[in-house]
């Protein structure tokens, strides 16, 4: 199975604010906008290099995202960005009427996402962006999966047309792609071969994933295919029905809720192409709290551990052919 | 009995007019109202009506700049109605401006009709620049358009926009007042259609937004109120704004445009309830009668 090796540790957020970067320099029409939290979510990168093409709009989320779409509808190409919690709900009905009816070419950065924000708590922890932005029309979603790829992402969506939502986070996660490995915005990239059970995750639930593929193979010699879903919307269908024919059993993996998300995308894959058993790893309808990221991985079953589980649950659901499961706590939970 | 509703060809060009040009335009965009909506069978007669006379001059007084065989054209000054639910009226203007044939005026909010009941840019209608109708959206719009043009492109274009005085309700207006300010869009003319109506009632009733005048100085906007049934006072307070664009006042311009909801039809005057509602077809009638066209009956 091929190894991934953690090159250091480094927020999604810095690949988002050197994305930025980029992009400013590639294209003049390129601006940002600021809502306070610049230094948060480095949009702070952007304005130093450009100030001129930087706009401050204070703590007023809404009204960032309804100019965001006057400068689209002006020919520019506007990024903003905040914490999730503001950039995917203060400001819903402007993301659904102004940015996606208007189809108008807005970059909305939402960042501090999940649960690995950490002390902040359940306020800050948004969990359900995913959910909601997937549904509006027009709408790609992404959700990159470490540094190198918030980097690629932010400068891919930059360069497509259409309004546009990336999800990163605040704490440093692990840096296993590399500079040069593949990123196309709806193609999904399959990390390890395997055939025996396929995992499907997102954001930082890709490296949970690898760890706990490599668990699976080495104690019970089960080879997962370890599938990174980096774009939620639009979602590779192709990758993911050949996973359910060639491994017959599915776990998707993000932080997130379960309702709506990552799982709720290929579960409607799945459903109208190649049924097979899914089992889902994500927040279970509860909102977070404060702690360290690892301590809230582990408390709201974020971790390899929980993904392990699920694929033996999933692989003895295709083996026995049973409808449902009440033996592993935690997982089971989802499925009553 | 049946009425037989026909609409005129005729446009009018953009030039500087006199008043009684202006009213002459007026009468044709408030028949238009009232047709549309009519056919229509649903929509918002009152607001429509009540800002005819601004959006007369607007689009055929010479203030805006726009080509409407050029709808793009890239020097044109742009219109955001922020109150979508106008949309009435800004058809009916834009028919009349040459953007596309007056008769299509008769599928507003019908079925594969450009007309959408809100405007929605996704239907590609000519001379619409963006979607709107969830309140209080338009005017960040047009702020973004505003700073577009002054500040990346260093244009010299304006940006106009209508929001109504209950829409001043929702927050974001204030938001936009504060941004507005904060970055000097003598650019930007802001429009309030200040009838003191809205669904539930009168605006000072529902939520007062008084005194008015006072909250837009204090956000820096350069403040004028007029009787926009008054070409006179229309004009004039769009020749200032343009002066005081032309010469970089360095603030945003709001138009307190006090009017009359449903003015120009009697028994729609003055009445919030006529918010929301299309004329019947005896209204009709009536309505047109009173706006000088004998309806033809058969």
């Amino acid at each position: 199975m091929k190894k991934y090796e953690i090159k250091g540790n480094k927020p999604t957020r810095h690949g988002f604010g050197e994305g930025l970067v980029e992009l400013g320099e590639r294209y003049d029409n390129v601006v940002v906008l600021g809502t306070d939290v610049t230094g948060s979510v480095l949009t702070s990168f952007f304005q130093e290099k450009f100030p001129d093409r930087f706009f401050s709009i204070g703590i007023a989320e809404q009204n960032a995202t309804t100019i965001a779409t006057g400068l689209a509808l002006s020919g520019k190409i506007p990024f903003f960005a905040s914490y999730s919690a503001f950039t995917a709900f203060r400001n819903s009905d402007m993301l659904r009427i102004s940015v996606a009816y208007n189809n108008a070419n807005v970059k909305i950065g939402g960042g501090h996402s999940g649960i690995t924000v950490g002390p902040d708590g359940a306020t800050h922890q948004a969990l359900e962006e995913i959910s909601f932005l997937r549904t509006l029309p027009n709408m790609t979603v992404v959700v990159p999966a470490d540094y190198e790829e918030a980097k690629k992402a932010t400068i891919a969506i930059g360069e497509m047309a259409g309004p546009a939502f990336i999800r990163f986070g605040r704490s440093p996660v692990p840096m296993f792609t590399e500079k040069d490995s593949h990123f196309e915005l709806g193609k999904a990239n399959v990390l390890t071969e395997g055939n025996d059970v396929a995992i499907i995750a997102c954001g930082i639930m890709v490296w949970q994933s690898i760890l706990a593929a490599e668990e699976l193979y080495k104690r019970k010699g089960i080879k997962a295919r370890v599938i990174n879903c980096h774009t939620i919307k639009p979602i590779d269908v192709q990758t993911i029905v050949d996973a359910a024919f060639e491994c017959g059993a599915i776990v998707t993996a993000e932080e997130h809720q379960l309702h709506g998300g990552l799982g709720g995308a290929v579960a409607e894959v799945l459903a109208k192409n190649y049924p097979v058993p899914i089992e889902f790893v994500g927040v279970r309808d509860t909102f977070g709290e404060s702690g360290e990221p690892e301590e809230l991985m582990g408390k709201f079953g974020l971790t390899w551990r929980e993904i392990y589980a699920s694929a033996l649950l999933a692989i003895d659901r295709r083996d026995t052919n049973s409808k449902s499961y009440f033996n592993i706590k935690d997982v089971a939970h989802y499925n009553e | 009995m049946a009425i037989n509703i026909k609409f005129s060809e005729k446009t009018f060009q953009n030039k500087r007019r006199e008043p009684s040009e202006c009213a002459e335009i007026a009468l044709e965009l408030r028949r238009d109202v009232i047709k549309s909506l009519y056919l229509a069978k649903s929509g918002h007669s009152g607001g429509s009506l009540g800002t005819a006379d601004i959006f007369s001059v607007l689009y055929f007084g010479g203030v805006m700049r726009y080509r409407s065989e050029e709808p793009y054209w890239k020097e044109r000054d742009r219109f955001v109605l922020s109150a979508g639910h106008l949309a009435p009226i800004l058809y009916a203007t834009l028919a009349r401006a040459g953007y596309f044939e007056p008769s299509e005026l008769s599928t507003l909010r019908k079925y594969n009709s450009r007309l959408q009941g809100h405007p929605g840019i996704d239907h590609h209608l000519p001379g619409l620049e963006t979607s709107s109708g969830s309140l209080g959206q338009g005017i960040s719009i047009a702020l973004g358009m505003a700073m577009s043009d002054k500040y990346l492109d260093k244009s010299d274009r304006r940006v106009f926009c209508l929001t109504g005085d209950g829409e001043l309700q929702e927050g974001i207006c204030w938001e936009a007042a504060m941004c507005a300010g904060h970055y000097r869009l003598d650019n930007l003319c802001w429009i309030v259609d200040s009838n003191d109506c809205q669904i539930d009632g009168r605006v000072r009733d529902v939520m007062s937004i008084y005194p008015l005048a006072d909250k837009f100085r204090a956000f820096n906007f350069e403040v004028v109120e007029i009787d926009a049934h008054n070409y006179e006072e229309i004009l004039s307070a769009f020749d200032k704004f343009i002066d005081y664009h032309t010469h970089n006042n360095g603030k945003p311009f709001v138009i307190i445009a006090n009017t009359f909801m449903g003015k120009g039809v009697s028994f729609m005057h003055d009445n919030y309830k006529w918010h929301g509602n299309p004329p019947n077809e005896e209204q009709t009638i009536k309505a047109l009668e009173e706006l000088g066209e004998i309806v033809e009956l058969f």
